[in-house]
Formats: C-alpha cells, structure tokens, sequence
C-alpha cells in the first residue's frame, strides 16, 4: 500500500510521496528526504548508527516506521551545525581524532548530544553507559571519550 | 599520552610528527562524507544478490521465471550470463561469480536481481527458485586434508615448511601445547556497497567501498570480458575494512546488472549479508613444542598449525605464510620445525584480517612463553627479555634483521609503566557490569603479558609498489594515488608530506581511482610507507624542477617500491620480507570465577613505530586495533554448525562496546628511525592486535589458575 505523508524534519516540513507503508524512517530519510547522514550499518537497533531525535527522544530510525513519525519534529545529524559552523560536539570529535572511518560518527554525534542535554557535566561512566549503544569498530572508543569530555567542558563554558 | 596526541587544530601548519586533524573529519562529523551506500543517480535500480542457505549442495536447477514476474524487477542473472570469466579470485581465480553447479558455503552467490525498490528486489530474490541436492559438508580442516576434493583444485590451499638450524638441537626443559582460535569477522560498520554505472562505450564506471582498486579492476574486467580500459573503478567512502574488503564482493553482479539494464545499480548488503559476504580470520588449530635451556634461553620450536581458508582460497596462502613465519613470536629461536597447513572447508571463507596469521600464531607462542616461564620458575617478562629479538639476530626464515628491532624496549616500557588502581566501587567497575551478577568478594584480578611481531608491505617476492603523483599550480598542490582511504588517515598524512617537501598547504587530494597506477592494497600496515613514500618521492620530484628553475604547471608522477624481497625456498628459508614491527601489551582483568565473566580493566602497551608521524592517528590506530585483539580474546567468534553461521547479526556477535572497552594507555612509542622507510615510519596499524589477545588470555589465567588454551574465551571456558 503506497500513500503520501508529511514529515516534519530538522524544522522543515518534507511531503513524501508514494511511498511503501513500510519504510523505515532511516530508509526516508536516506533514500527520499536526501538526508544520507544517518547510517545504516545492521539494520536492526543494535548498533546506534542511525540515531536521530524523535520530539527529543534518541532513537535508532531503522527502528521506526518513517509514516509512524507523523506529527512528531524529527531531528538528524544534518541539524547539528548551526550556518555552517560545527557544534561544540562535531568540532571536538574533529579535533580530538574521535572520527576514523567515520561510519559510526553521525550516530554517536547524536548521542552524545542528547547526553550532554541531559547530564551537562557526565562521569566516565555516564558517558561510557550513554554511547553503549553505539558501536564503533575503528577507534576503541578512547578519543571518541576524550572528545565527549572536551565537548562537556566546551558546552558548559559557553552555555551552548 | 594527553600530552603528545594534544589536537593542534585545523589552523596550525600540518607538520610532520604532530597532531594534524584528519581532513576529512569535518565532512564525516556533518553526515555529508559520501559512503558507498549513499551513492545516488536519479535512475538507479537496486541490485539483490541470491544466496545459497546451504553449506554444500548440487544445483539441480534454478529458475528465474517466478522473479521476472515481479512487477519493478529489471533482471535477473545467473552463471550464464557472465560474458567473461567465470570465477575469480584474489589470488587464484576459485570462486564462481554465480555457483551453477556446486555450493560450497553458506551464503554463496547463485543470482542476481535488479529491481525498482530495495524491497522489490528483496521479494524478487526470494522468488528464485532454486533445487538443491544437499551433501554433506566438510567442515573439519583435519578431515578436509585426506576428503574427496570440494574444487577441481583440491582442498590444500597451501603447505609450509621452515626448517631452520639444527634437526637434533634439544633443550632441557620441555612445555607442550595445543592451542585453538576461533572465527573472527571484521565487522567494520559500513556494509559492503557501491553503484556501477554503465558507460556509452560499453564500459562500467564502478564507484565501490574498497581496500584494493586495481585489484579489484583486474577482476572484474576479466569477469565482464571487457579490456582494463573500459573498467573504471572510484573509491566511494569507506566505512572500515580490516581485511575484509580486500576480496570482490558485490563488484562484479553491481557491474552485470548495470551493462544488462542499462540503468545504474546500487548495492549495499544488509548486515546479515555482510556476515557471510566477505572474507573472515582463519580458525586456528596449532600445536606447539618449546624446549629451552636451564638459563631460559630458548633452543628449539616446534610447530604444527593447521589453518581452515573455508570455501575459497582468498589470500589464505599469504596468511599461512606470515602465520609460519612469526610463529615463534619475536624471540631468537636458534632451531626450529614448523610444518602448516590451510585447507579448503564447507565453512565461510577465510581471508585477510588485521594481524594477517601473526595473530593466531601469536596467541598459541605466548601461551607457549607463559608456559616456559612457569616451568623455568623464570617471571614471564624476563623469559621474554632473555629471548628478545634485536637487531643481527636470524629469523626462523634465516633471514637476518638489518632495520630496527626495538623488541626489549618495548617489553621494558610495556612492563615499568604503573599498574591501575583496584576496582571502584561502581557495580559497572565489576565483571557482568549493571547485571549485578558478581559478588565483589569473587572477584580475582588477574595481569597478564605479551609481545606481538609481524612483516610490514607485502612479503615472499611480491612485486609491491605504489604511484602517486603531485601537480603545483597556481600554489595549490594536487595530489592523485590510487590509495584507499579506509579511516587509517592516509587523507591526513598526504597534507603533511606536502606541508614537509613543497612547504604548500593548499593541499587537493585528487578523486581516487584507476585514471592513475596501483596503489596497493590497503593492508598489511603498508599505506604510510608505500603511498607516503610515493607521494613524498612525487613531491620531491617538483620540488627539484623548482630547483631546477621551473614555472607555472609543474607535475610528476613516480613509482615507489620497497626493497625487493625474495620467495621462501623448500626448507621456508630466505629474504622473504622487508621490514618489521614490534608491540607489547599488558592486560588487567577482574574476573569472577563462578560465573565465568570477565572485564577488561586495563590494557597498557608500547610499540615500536619508527617514527611518529601524527601522535593522534597513530595512538587512534593502537587503541583501535587492541580493542579489536580484546574482542577476539573474550568475546568474538562467528559460531558455526554444519557450515551455517549461527550468530550473523551484531545481536549475536557481539564486538565490544564502550562499556567493554578497557582503559587503553599507551606507555610508550618507541621511535628508533627505520631504514628506507619515508620519514624512518614504520606501519601501526596491526601490532595492536597480535599482543593484546594472548595479554588478555595471560590475565584471565593468571585469575584464575586454568589453562585456557582457546580464544574467544567463553563464560564457561572460565567456570565450567
């Protein structure tokens, strides 16, 4: 069954047209929406790569059916930047050497944002519980922390 | 090391030696860095691979009618409809590009579809009937040796011989061992994936995630039967590699429905797919002697190691070499037997992964080294220092070392560095973490040591090169190779090469594609010295026209090879490899013996590196690749039964997460420059994972007092 519906994504509204009922909102986004930043490396929830916002909530979007996001303000990694400039958090994963390959850093991105919105100045632990669910096969996670707490003191100190 | 890896920013000058942010960071960090699978053309179909659900099985037919009825399919093809060769290989052409007669894994390629819709092409693969006649699969490398041929080229990929020394030379203490590793996958996180677009002469533009183009080109040209000049390959973005995108995977049925269709074909696996479309670690079973004298000093090794490549050869012959060649690990080894084997198998095809052989050899020789030390009454870093390696000494191989060697001072800064804190009080500080499984008063730490080597470049008289070329104009240098990026940082290094020869750090990094010579593989900790040594001699070569009093347009292209090494002869001796690099680890673990878990505490090393090139990538790549050693030591393995992959999804296999993942501390990077190797850099990606697994086997025995012979170790390998 094909129909059409209007996502309200990154603060814009995008009518998707003729599309299958059971497109997942990551395949939307990617393959409709022309917004490739959310990744898809399993598929199935486990890996974090595709997280993005739904009214505030991380989620893993190959988990949610894009026409169940209806009426919901969705957000991606693409809204991260504002004009052009990186986040606190994009501009320390840059600077800290917390991006190898790159698959899993839009989806980390995401959450650590999230993490920093709701635990400003988080513990080690904190941080190693908030990004669990994001695997990254290149780094060992080591910069991708190290980051995280540059980007926590970065954010507090500009009230970002 | 806060200090060395301190970021100096995308404003400061890109010097050699400091910590110069990747280029490609700030496009990776937006969402907007390009993969294979986000590859895009308005008219594109999307391309479904068929895939045999057996292990081994006759074909009795397959028919595409039911698929061609589904409404959006645009092809379906088999075996016939390849123009050109029907098998390919990296090393040997043994794999069909469709199975028509035989299926000799799980997972095997029968068909592929064309469709409208991912989905669509999902239910069109489905509809592909396909009668099997199920046999009985091989799935033990011991019994392979002596079973009716799976292929028409037999089931021994490869037999390794080294003698070395004397045949009578015995030592008077004796420790014996047999040793297993089991299947690891890669599992890099972006799936195989890519377009191929057919082109007006009759060609195909392939972009593809991959460690290899020009390779990979040869192949698929051949198999497409079109000339080399009409197959263009691009590296599309790379999501991780490690070993598995060295092999062909979608290249050649991407490229087939592309010329069939005439439209551009998209492909991405799915993970599943991923888990049973590329190449895998061997499983190793190894059986080892070490005798040595009462001094400690080693004086013989004996080993016999049996490798299983699974299906198709891939580069299983390269891996049973390095496998032999360090498998008395870095320590002078006076006489030696060792005698391998890797065969052809029911299972997964095995191939490339980070370590290449060195790993699951070194795991069973520093069991081995633990084990002598115990009965020597010796502690096991000095038994390791009494044998280290060091510059003169002869490799099993006869082969004398003349570059670096810094094997004792890795062992020394490895071992000094301070040990961490006992555990908190946190419950995620225990074994079994929030599960609040483990009773603090169970819980045994453990320490446990070991030393890793292996070649760098490729090895056995491979003629290993790379191109690369720099133009000046206007200021801005462009520079083109073939070298694939893969998240190694390679992008980063070209910048500094540039910054440190022509003083320019207006710096383009040219489309990577075969418009240009090989670059190589992107294995084998190679790309810093064969790509960088490339694209140094190129901008060198401007430089001198400079000299020279050249203006305006200036461009040089130059082939950079290594020092030539030589092929291993019937007693496995000979200059057969370049260069080589050493690292240590130690591994902290609490365990609670009961229950049989483990957490990873603390994981310290040292590495022997040459020079350091950029602080930041370098120390990214040791705490990359020791993870990944932690990972096979107490948690990755691909399960098989019967030759079915019984755990293909990250829900099942599982790699470490950040709450698994160990402090890693890098105690020291031993600089001691290398001779012939650009700026004296040795490669550092793979050291990592040949010392950190056999460190983490070391700790969990020291806990606990068992003798874990086999990796991954399992909860009930610990309290069974």
């Amino acid at each position: 069954m094909n129909l059409r519906y209007a996502l309200l994504v990154n603060g814009a509204v995008h009518e998707v047209e003729d599309a299958w009922l059971g497109e997942s909102l990551l395949n939307v986004l990617r393959d409709r929406l022309d917004l490739p930043g959310t990744k898809n490396a399993c598929e199935e929830g486990e890996c974090g790569s595709c997280s993005v916002k739904v009214d505030g909530t991380l989620v893993c979007s190959c988990l949610v059916l894009a026409a169940s996001a209806v009426g919901s303000a969705v957000e991606t990694v693409e809204a991260q930047e504002h004009d052009g400039a990186l986040s606190a958090v994009q501009a320390a994963f840059v600077d800290e050497g917390a991006v190898q390959c790159g698959f899993c850093t839009p989806g980390l991105v995401m959450a650590v944002d999230d993490l920093l919105d709701r635990s400003p100045t988080p513990t080690d632990l904190e941080i190693r519980e908030a990004i669990s669910g994001n695997l990254c096969r290149c780094t060992g996670y080591g910069r991708v922390i190290a980051a995280i707490r540059v980007a926590a003191r970065q954010r507090s100190d500009t009230g970002d | 090391m806060t200090e060395t890896v301190a970021p100096v920013g995308t404003s400061a000058p890109p010097r050699i030696g400091t910590s110069v942010p990747r280029p490609d960071g700030v496009p990776k960090v937006r969402g907007r860095f390009a993969f294979g699978s986000d590859l895009w053309a308005d008219d594109a179909l999307f391309g479904r691979t068929v895939r045999s659900p057996h292990a081994a099985a006759r074909i009795r037919s397959v028919d595409i009618g039911p698929a061609l009825t589904v409404p959006g399919v645009y092809a379906v093809l088999v075996a016939d409809d390849v123009p050109g060769e029907s098998h390919y290989g990296l090393d040997r052409a043994d794999q069909p590009v469709f199975a028509s007669e035989v299926i000799r894994y799980q997972g095997e390629a029968v068909a592929a579809v064309a469709a409208d819709h991912p989905e669509t092409a999902r239910r069109a693969a489905a509809a592909v009937e396909v009668d099997y006649d199920l046999l009985e699969p091989v799935v033990d490398a011991e019994a392979a040796v002596s079973a009716e041929p799976l292929h028409p080229f037999g089931n021994v990929f490869r037999e390794m011989v080294i003698r070395h020394g004397d045949g009578q030379a015995h030592g008077e203490v004796v420790v014996e061992g047999i040793y297993e590793v089991g299947m690891q996958d890669q599992a890099f996180m972006g799936p195989e994936s890519g377009m191929a677009i057919p082109t007006e002469d009759g060609g195909i533009d392939l972009f593809v995630s991959t460690q290899w183009l020009h390779s990979d080109r040869d192949q698929v040209a051949a198999c497409l039967g079109l000339p080399l000049e009409k197959v263009r390959l691009t590296l599309a973005g790379v999501g991780g590699a490690f070993g598995a995108r060295e092999d062909l995977s979608l290249h050649v049925h991407a490229s087939l429905l592309a010329l069939h269709t005439g439209r551009p074909v998209r492909m991405s696996y799915t993970r599943v797919e991923s888990f049973v479309g590329h190449v895998h670690r061997h499983p190793a079973r190894m059986h080892y002697r070490h005798e040595a004298d009462r001094a400690g000093r080693l004086v013989r090794v004996d080993a016999r190691l049996l490798f299983d490549g699974g299906a198709y050869q891939s580069s299983s012959a390269a891996v049973l070499g390095n496998a032999s060649c360090f498998a008395a690990g870095p320590y002078l080894v006076p006489n030696a037997v060792i005698d391998g084997k890797v065969v052809r198998t029911n299972n997964p095809p095995c191939g490339a992964m980070r370590g290449f052989g060195a790993v699951q050899t070194g795991f069973a020789v520093e069991a081995q080294m633990d084990k002598l030390a115990a009965a020597l009454d010796l502690d096991p870093v000095e038994l390791r220092l009494r044998n280290a390696l060091k510059p003169g000494d002869e490799l099993l191989t006869g082969q004398v070392i003349t570059g670096t060697a810094p094997v004792a001072e890795v062992i020394r800064a490895c071992a000094d560095h301070p040990l961490p804190p006992p555990a908190g009080e946190d419950v995620l500080d225990r074994p079994g973490g929030a599960g609040l499984t483990a009773d603090p008063g169970d819980v045994r730490r453990g320490v446990g040591f070991a030393v890793g080597f292996k070649n760098l470049m490729f090895s056995e008289g491979f003629d290993d090169y790379s191109t690369a070329s720099c133009r000046l104009e206007n200021g801005v240098v462009t520079v083109k190779s073939a070298c694939a990026e893969v998240g190694q940082g390679f992008v980063t290094l070209v910048r500094q090469i540039v910054h440190e020869v022509l003083g320019v750090d207006d710096v383009v990094l040219a489309p990577v594609d075969t418009d240009i010579g090989s670059a190589g593989s992107t294995s084998a900790s190679r790309q810093t010295w064969m790509s960088g040594g490339a694209v140094q001699a190129a901008c060198e070569a401007v430089k001198r026209r400079i000299d020279e009093g050249a203006t305006g347009f200036i461009e040089e292209e130059v082939t950079f090879r290594h020092a030539a090494t030589a092929p291993l002869d019937g007693d496995g001796q000979g200059d057969a490899h370049v260069s080589f690099a050493f690292a240590a680890h130690r591994a902290v673990v609490d365990v609670d013996p009961e229950l049989g878990l483990v957490r990873v505490v603390d994981m310290t090393t040292a590495q022997d590196v040459g020079r350091v090139l950029n602080p930041l990538q370098v120390v990214g790549q040791i705490e990359g690749g020791t993870l990944q050693g932690v990972g096979l030591a107490v948690m990755e393995e691909m399960k098989l039964s019967g030759g079915q992959v019984l755990n293909p999804t990250f829900t099942d296999y599982l790699i470490p997460t950040a709450l698994d993942a160990p402090e890693v501390r890098v105690a020291a990077l031993i600089e001691e420059p290398e001779p012939g190797a650009p700026f004296g850099a040795k490669g550092v990606g793979e050291p990592p994972t040949l010392s950190s697994t056999p460190a983490v086997a070391a700790a969990i025995r020291a806990a606990t007092g068992r003798e874990l012979p086999r990796v991954p170790i399992r909860p009930e390998d610990i309290c069974l």
